[in-house]
């Protein structure tokens, strides 16, 4: 293992990040805030409360969710991408590096800046709503997991993109509609009966739904499953990145 | 001197069917400066490629300070150093934290005093806070080399270091090459510019459509290969070349003033003598005479032709 290889991928990855702290922060912090602002203060006042918790802090877990899923993916996709477009992947290709190693330094980089805005976000959180985590350690799991899993992900996309383009259509078409539709912002319980069936089918369904469990105690599907679903992704994700490796797929002639 | 590369019939075939290697067998001695020579298109980066793992190999081997370049990778890319063809840098990137990086890249705990010296033998150092963005080609080449010699590597590829660099730029590219082998690095580069290999070069590999045509010492392949002129300058102007001296196939000048005599230093007799015997018995009489060598370009434009 070349563990001074990740850590100079590692430390790369997060200077770019504090290089741009300003709008890799801002920009998450500021539109969850016109969130909070929006559906907590403004039309969640008139909302009666769900599962017993007041709609502002229902909303809490969905929105990190929404900035981490988006964030982890974006960061991961830009970060591998970015060196094979401007061509400096060859120095990391050519080096005494294994693939394993390679994924941990960009997806533990990508992952690592998720989780910061995520927090940061909850902090944010703290100051418009009412909050509190009955079980913090699996919230911090939770957190974790989705940044890894998705930062896992990211890494896929920003292999297989050929252009800008292509790197923001899979958050785009992908993610936000099912962030969207996965529950961040109503409880599955309000949807008729046939799409509480449907949106089983949508893997935030099980992310939000963990992760506002470690919030509030409750959850629209078993906290067990939720991990579960997590984890298969995880190593969905891992497989597919061994495949890319071992085939050269997008990164060697 | 022993090898520290060996490329054993090496074979490469893109997935479109292209074959860019044709078996190629090399072997690379320890603190020698290689120039590998060909027209674009030879294979000279696919080469330079499956050596440092870029490429991956459709057959043969290739060994790096006797370490197989695919099984035990992680020891033979320790030992390599690479500069691209094309100029890649982070362009946010300060000089120094991309010398770090590639040095940490390679597995090779901190030394700044190291990157200190090698960034002031490259003329860098004053540069060393700033993006690399804002430096000159010249100077992101340099960085480059800063680059793949921070883990202190024992063979340095440079693909094309001079493709597209002003004359002055190149010499001092080639003034750095020189102090990098009196440090005992092996250099292998690749170029299309004759006058690269012959200025800094001690042995030459030419690459044609993917096969090695050949590989020699510089000077033994340009005594081997070269022709050699001789001219001959004359004290009075001769109207025509005397038939006597038809045999030798003189060339005239439009003045009348100079002959030139081409002959090949291969040949057991050059003819010289016989040849001046014959010129004072026509009654010419020699002002100067002096010989020179035709160069790498002449000798590898006939090389590349007789083959294609």
């Amino acid at each position: 293992m070349n563990y001074r290889a990740i850590y100079a991928i590692y430390r790369f990855e997060m200077m770019r990040f504090f290089r741009t702290l300003a709008q890799s922060v801002i920009s998450p912090v500021l539109s969850t805030s016109l969130y909070f602002i929006v559906f907590g203060a403004a039309i969640g006042s008139r909302i009666q409360e769900v599962d017993g918790v007041s709609y502002g802090a229902f909303i809490v877990p969905g929105l990190i969710m929404l900035s981490l899923l988006t964030q982890s993916l974006t960061n991961a996709a830009f970060g591998i991408y970015f060196p094979k477009f401007i061509g400096t992947i060859y120095e990391v290709l050519s080096a005494p590096i294994g693939h394993f190693e390679i994924v941990i330094g960009y997806v533990g980089a990508a992952a690592t800046k998720s989780m910061v805005i995520g927090l940061i976000i909850l902090a944010t959180a703290f100051a418009f709503v009412d909050l509190k985590i009955e079980h913090p350690f699996w919230m911090i799991a939770f957190l974790v997991l989705t940044c890894l899993s998705f930062a896992l992900f990211g890494f896929i996309i920003g292999i297989w993109a050929k252009s800008f383009d292509q790197l923001n259509l899979v958050p785009m078409l992908v993610v936000t509609p099912l962030v969207f539709l996965g529950g961040s912002f109503y409880s599955i319980s309000m949807l008729p009966e046939f799409w509480q069936k449907v949106t089983l089918f949508n893997p935030v369904v099980y992310l939000v739904s963990g992760f506002r469990w470690s919030f509030f105690g409750h959850a629209d599907v078993g906290v067990g499953i939720s991990l579960a679903m997590i984890v298969v992704f995880l190593i969905v994700c891992l497989l597919v990145i061994g495949w890319i490796f071992r085939t050269g797929y997008r990164l060697k002639t | 001197m022993p090898d520290i590369v060996t490329v054993t019939d090496l074979r490469k075939t893109f997935d479109g069917g292209f074959e860019a290697l044709k078996g190629v067998t090399l072997n690379i001695r320890e603190g020698e400066v290689l120039a590998l020579l060909g027209p674009n298109g030879a294979g000279k980066t696919t080469l330079i490629s499956a050596v440092c793992g870029l490429t991956s190999i459709t057959s043969g081997t290739i060994t790096v300070g006797g370490h197989d370049v695919v099984r035990d990778f992680r020891e033979s890319r320790r030992l390599i150093g690479l500069v691209p063809q094309e100029i890649t840098l982070e362009p946010f990137e300060k000089v120094l934290n991309a010398v770090r990086f590639s040095r940490g890249l390679f597995g090779r705990p901190a030394n700044d005093a190291y990157l200190e010296k090698l960034l002031k033998q490259l003329s860098l150092w004053d540069k060393k806070d700033g993006p690399t963005k804002e430096l000159s080609g010249g100077m992101k080449r340099r960085v480059l080399i800063a680059k793949a010699l921070a883990h202190e590597p024992r063979v340095l590829f440079l693909d094309e270091p001079t493709a597209g660099v002003d004359v002055e730029l190149r010499k001092e590219m080639w003034d750095v090459v020189r102090e990098l082998k009196e440090d005992g690095v092996t250099i292998i580069l690749t170029t299309h510019y004759i006058e690269e290999a012959e200025e800094i070069a001690d042995r030459v590999g030419v690459i044609a459509k993917g096969e090695l045509l050949l590989v020699e010492e510089k000077d033994a392949l340009m005594a081997r290969m070269g022709k050699k002129e001789l001219k001959i300058e004359l004290q009075d102007p001769c109207e025509a070349i005397p038939p006597s001296l038809a045999s030798y196939e003189l060339e005239r000048s439009a003045d009348g003033f100079n002959l030139t005599y081409t002959y090949d230093t291969k040949g057991e007799r050059t003819g010289i003598t016989a040849l001046l015997n014959d010129m004072a018995k026509s009654g010419l009489v020699l002002k100067d005479i002096q010989t020179s060598q035709s160069s790498l370009e002449e000798i590898f434009v006939d090389l590349v032709r007789s083959e294609t």
